[in-house]
């Protein structure tokens, strides 16, 4: 057994470092390492979106990156989301659409759902559906996924806070976005 | 006297009548009538002392919840058949 | 306020609150049974056969015992031997020597992934590692794959005490039941019939595909009780069912259900729940056993594949005169398929004078099937509702008025004899013909129209129930139905509707098995239905205590105590009417607390129809088939969530348009399951649908409070076949296999094409 490495990320727009055994999946490290257990296992084979995060700004399954590989980049996971006193208009908009049933599979839509907003803020449904095809939910035939994430997208598009919002403080997303900012200047 | 109807595979006990009259305040009773009258009905539906797990019992069309302590009417129609059970369906598994 | 179908106003039922859960579950703080870590727990991983059929020669384990790390290392023997016989546990009937030899082969192993041994280690990797150093000498048999070959005279038996009733005590038989449902003569409906149409069905092996595979966790205390965490839909059958295999008190076992990332009735049984247990033991630590993927397929129980022969006749004016059916399904390595089920829902929707069925439970070399969602009610569909479809275009007969004619009504024998009381059939198909997609015309090449309908029983059983009053006039629900698709907040919408609360104000908890009297699974769609009523009659005896409570501080008798809109009133001067709140800050001086409860073994359940139609286009090069719009009726007594039935109503036509298109288990002649993971196991993706339109119809079941019917289960009856009535009017096929996969589309259009040009080739000599 090769010997644990030590590793620099950016989780949740945190610095945290970690050990990890080189043969552990990123989804193994956030599960077991630092007790992130919101993004879920269900195949470990990058074929159901459960574990779905968003990496240096792009959504991957964190079954199929090593934990070794996370060295020096930005990792957004669903627990990072919402702000201490608000959810995320995804969050907000999966609960009002009843978009949920089971929920092991919600972690991962959100944030492939969160990754398609951020780089194309009003998705046709074709849009929406094909952002989202890469995640498999059992429960819901995904009508009630998809008239969430669209009507995320348009409550973002009219400025309008969403209706879970009660405070000001920034999310850790927002962090997050912040930080890769910066970075991106850098 | 309740009316029993007797399910395809019973039949031969009954000399291939589908439906006979029996005598009963309850399951037990009934059955022990059938077995008067055609002997081999409780091996067939009864498993210590109480309805074999796999039947079910339907009383004037409504599933009954008791066994043979299931409350049978003078004017009753009775049906055996194979049970569900709590998304399960396992008639004889 | 909404109104409901038998008269009430409701202020709560039927609206669309936010579920209580919600934010847990939108925010990765829920917890799931995987996501349960204990100090100094292991990490348990199981061995399982690489052959279908094969006897266990020998186990040698002291390699792997002799990893560092590696804690324990168990198979069959360390568990006891049970009983070859059906024995009641809770509320199913099983063969407890087949459950425990499912969970851990004896003496052979009967199909691909059957569990052979379990290691317990201080990592995951460790205890893999393990599992390779574990040497099992087998002896390699023939597998048994198809119901055919193993209803054949000579072969290989899989169960050498399996025996049936017909067969007789002497002669093995991979045969386990032969059900028969006979009313009237089928050979005379026939002679009168002017149409009938025979065809055969195969339908493959499916999985229910839940996103989250098994886990437990065990923790074996010295005093001999121990505690499982795991992902269920019944936490009273973990309990049971653990308890016998282990040898244990039932009572020694407390289970506590984890939020369950879907079941689908695939987690209604035990895996890996006892082997937790028994590893703590060994070990003296907390055992968490998780399943990869691969063995979720490999080995835990999918539905059965099938052969079905289906006959049936009409009148030309469209009467349905007679049906005769062969049905045969696969129960997997152990008896116990669905088919008794599939026997009795096969023409469940229709009136049929003579009627003759036969259904064979048989065992192969596959693993044992589970409940999957109506179990054996899908794929039976897809044989009698495409031959219904064909018979209505015979005789020139809408699909819809076909089946509105022979329709099954309150009065209509049921197939198995007893009479339907209200049902909402009827009302299913009217609401596909008057919705707006039947309404809207269907144009261009290849695409193609469907109908089908679906019959589920539904099941009441045994559920538990507490409400609580707090002293702030709030209240919680305490149950012990687990929260598969957001029956928590049902729960809590009965309760607030009885007491006059807003349902913020009432927090549903489901709880373990120590604190809830017992409750059967979630499942048989019956958890709004029955564990909704002992809601409704807790929260009924809580108001009961407290116009006791008002009483008192008025000087009245209870009867004089009104309670009506939230307010409790009573005649006389000086008397304020009071609200919950109010009275709950009295409750102290009054008495003390109140805590209201209810148990019900529920009678009186109501069977659910759903009527489907979808619309397809099939590529002619490729085979393959595009939903273009779906569109489902589901007769579901009252909705106490609409957003939540409406859920199950999509849910259920998702998971039956993949089973109608793609989904299938793939062996290879050795017995070896060839796609054991999501890529070739392939579910419908986002892409792959369509919204899924819903028509809400209210029956209400006679005899519930609320006229409440399950919605679980029903909806993924009618779209196999609705799905192959488009594709024949598309194309005109009609196919007779699940999946309707492009290769099996494509060969039904090519040899129908070769039928075509032999036909004008034969015209044009």
């Amino acid at each position: 057994m090769a010997k644990k490495v030590v590793v620099e990320a950016n989780i949740n727009g945190e610095p945290i470092e970690f050990l990890c055994e080189p043969r552990q999946s990123l989804l193994e490290v956030l599960r077991d390492v630092l007790e992130l257990t919101g993004s879920k296992e269900g195949c470990l084979t990058g074929d159901c979106g459960a574990c779905t995060v968003i990496v240096n700004g792009r959504p991957l399954c964190s079954c199929l990156m090593l934990g070794v590989e996370a060295q020096g980049k930005t990792i957004q996971t669903v627990e990072g989301l919402a702000a201490p006193d608000r959810l995320h208009v995804l969050q907000q908009k999966f609960l009002e659409h009843a978009s949920l049933q089971c929920g092991i599979c919600t972690p991962g839509f959100l944030m492939s759902a969160k990754a398609l907003l951020d780089r194309n803020p009003k998705p046709t449904e074709a849009e929406i559906r094909y952002a989202l095809a890469g995640n498999l939910c059992r429960c819901t035939g995904y009508d009630k996924i998809v008239r969430a994430v669209a009507d995320a997208a348009q409550t973002l598009a009219s400025g309008q806070q969403p209706a879970g919002h009660l405070g000001s403080g920034p999310s850790a997303t927002e962090q997050t976005e912040r930080f890769l900012q910066e970075q991106e200047v850098k | 006297m309740a009316t029993v109807i007797i399910p395809a595979q019973l039949r031969k006990l009954t000399g291939g009548k589908d439906r006979v009259k029996a005598k009963g305040r309850n399951v037990r009773q009934l059955i022990e009538d059938l077995d008067r009258q055609f002997p081999g009905f409780s091996e067939q539906l009864l498993q210590d002392g109480d309805v074999k797990p796999s039947i079910a019992v339907s009383i004037d069309g409504e599933m009954g919840t008791g066994g043979v302590l299931e409350p049978v009417g003078e004017d009753s129609e009775v049906f055996f058949l194979p049970a569900l059970g709590g998304g399960r369906e396992n008639p004889g598994g | 306020m909404a109104a409901s179908p038998n008269g009430h106003d409701y202020r709560v039922i039927g609206t669309r609150p936010v579920r209580h859960d919600g934010i847990e579950k939108v925010t990765g703080q829920a917890k799931y049974g995987a996501d349960y870590n204990f100090p100094g727990m292991l990490y348990g991983k199981i061995l399982r056969s690489p052959y279908a059929h094969a006897i266990i020669k020998s186990i040698k384990v002291d390699k792997a015992a002799a990893l560092p790390g590696v804690k324990a290392v168990i198979t069959a023997n360390d568990l006891p031997a049970l009983p070859d016989k059906m024995e009641q546990a809770g509320e199913m009937a099983l063969n407890m020597s087949h459950l425990s030899a499912n969970i851990m082969a004896r003496d052979k192993v009967l199909y691909d992934g059957h569990a052979v041994a379990a290691v317990a280690a201080t990592s995951p990797h460790i205890a893999e590692e393990a599992l390779r150093l574990i040497e099992v000498d087998y002896e390699v048999l023939p597998p048994v794959m198809s119901v055919e070959e193993a209803m054949k005279p000579d072969a290989p038996i899989l169960l050498p005490g399996l025996r049936n009733k017909e067969e007789g005590p002497d002669k093995p038989t991979n045969v386990a039941t032969h059900l028969q449902f006979k009313r009237g003569d089928v050979n005379e409906g026939f002679k009168q019939a002017d149409y009938v149409v025979e065809r055969e069905f195969k339908t493959a092996m499916v999985h229910q595909g839940y996103i989250e595979p098994h886990n437990a966790v065990g923790i074996y205390n010295p005093d001999g009780h121990a505690t499982i965490y795991c992902s269920t839909q019944g936490s009273f059958v973990v309990r049971s069912l653990s308890a016998a295999v282990l040898g244990m008190p039932e009572g020694n076992i407390k289970v506590v259900p984890a939020e369950i990332g879907g079941g689908f009735g695939g987690k209604t049984t035990i895996y890996l729940e006892p082997l937790s247990v028994l590893l703590s033991k060994k070990t003296g630590h907390p055992v968490k056993l998780t399943m990869s993927r691969a063995e979720v397929l490999r080995a835990t129980g999918p539905t059965s594949g099938s052969t079905i022969r289906c006959k049936m006749g009409c009148s030309k004016d469209g009467k349905l005169l007679a049906a005769q059916i062969w049905m045969a399904y696969e129960a997997g390595a152990f008896p116990g398929s669905p088919v008794g089920a599939g026997a009795m829902t096969i023409v469940a929707p229709y009136n049929i004078p003579n009627l003759l069925i036969d259904a064979y439970d048989v065992v192969v070399n596959r693993p044992k099937t589970a409940a999957y969602r109506a179990p054996g009610a899908s794929n039976a569909a897809m044989a009698s509702e495409t031959i219904i479809d064909e018979l209505a275009e015979k005789c020139g007969i809408d699909p819809c008025d076909f089946r509105i004619m022979n329709g099954a009504r309150e009065g209509t024998p049921q197939t198995a004899g007893p009479p339907y009381r209200r049902i909402g059939y009827i009302e299913t198909v009217e609401a596909i013909k008057n919705s707006p997609h039947y309404k809207s015309k269907l144009e261009g090449p290849n695409r193609g129209r469907g109908v089908a309908s679906g019959f589920w029983f539904n099941v009441g059983l045994q559920s538990s129930a507490i409400v609580n009053i707090h002293t702030d006039g709030t209240a919680s629900v305490v149950i012990g139905s687990v929260d598969i698709g957001g029956t928590r907040a049902a729960q809590a919408m009965i309760a607030a509707e009885v007491l006059g609360l807003d349902v913020n104000d009432v927090r549903p908890l489901v709880t373990d098995t120590d604190s809830i009297g017992h409750t059967d699974v979630t499942g048989g769609s019956r958890t709004a239905f029955a564990t909704g009523w002992a809601v409704y009659e807790a929260a009924q005896d809580v108001v009961r205590q407290l116009k006791e409570r008002a009483a008192k501080l008025w000087e009245k008798k209870p009867e004089e105590v009104s309670f009506a809109n939230g307010l409790f009133t009573a005649q006389g001067d000086g008397i304020k009417p009071m609200t919950i709140k109010e009275l709950a800050g009295r409750l102290a001086r009054t008495g003390g607390p109140i805590s209201g409860r209810a148990t019900v073994n529920a009678r009186g359940v109501g069977p659910a129809f759903a009527t489907t139609v979808i619309d397809v286009e099939v590529d002619p090069d490729t085979g393959k088939v595009q939903i273009l719009r779906a569109t489902v009726a589901q007769d579901v007594g009252k909705a106490i969530h609409p957003s939540y039935v409406e859920g199950q109503m999509q849910g259920g036509t998702a998971q039956g348009i993949g089973w109608a298109l793609n989904e299938e288990y793939f062996y290879d002649e050795r017995g070896i399951l060839r796609n054991t993971g999501l890529l070739d196991y392939r579910m419908p993706t986002c892409l792959d649908l369509p919204m899924i339109e819903t028509c809400i119809v209210e029956v209400p079941t006679p005899g519930h409070p609320l006229g409440i019917r399950g919605v679980g289960e029903v909806s993924i009856v009618p779209p196999p076949a609705a799905v192959a009535n488009a594709i024949a009017h598309a194309v005109g096929v009609r196919m007779t296999e699940l999946p309707m996969s492009p290769p099996r589309v494509l060969k039904a259009l090519l040899s129908k094409r070769t039928r075509a040009e032999a036909q004008a080739a034969a015209a044009g000599s």
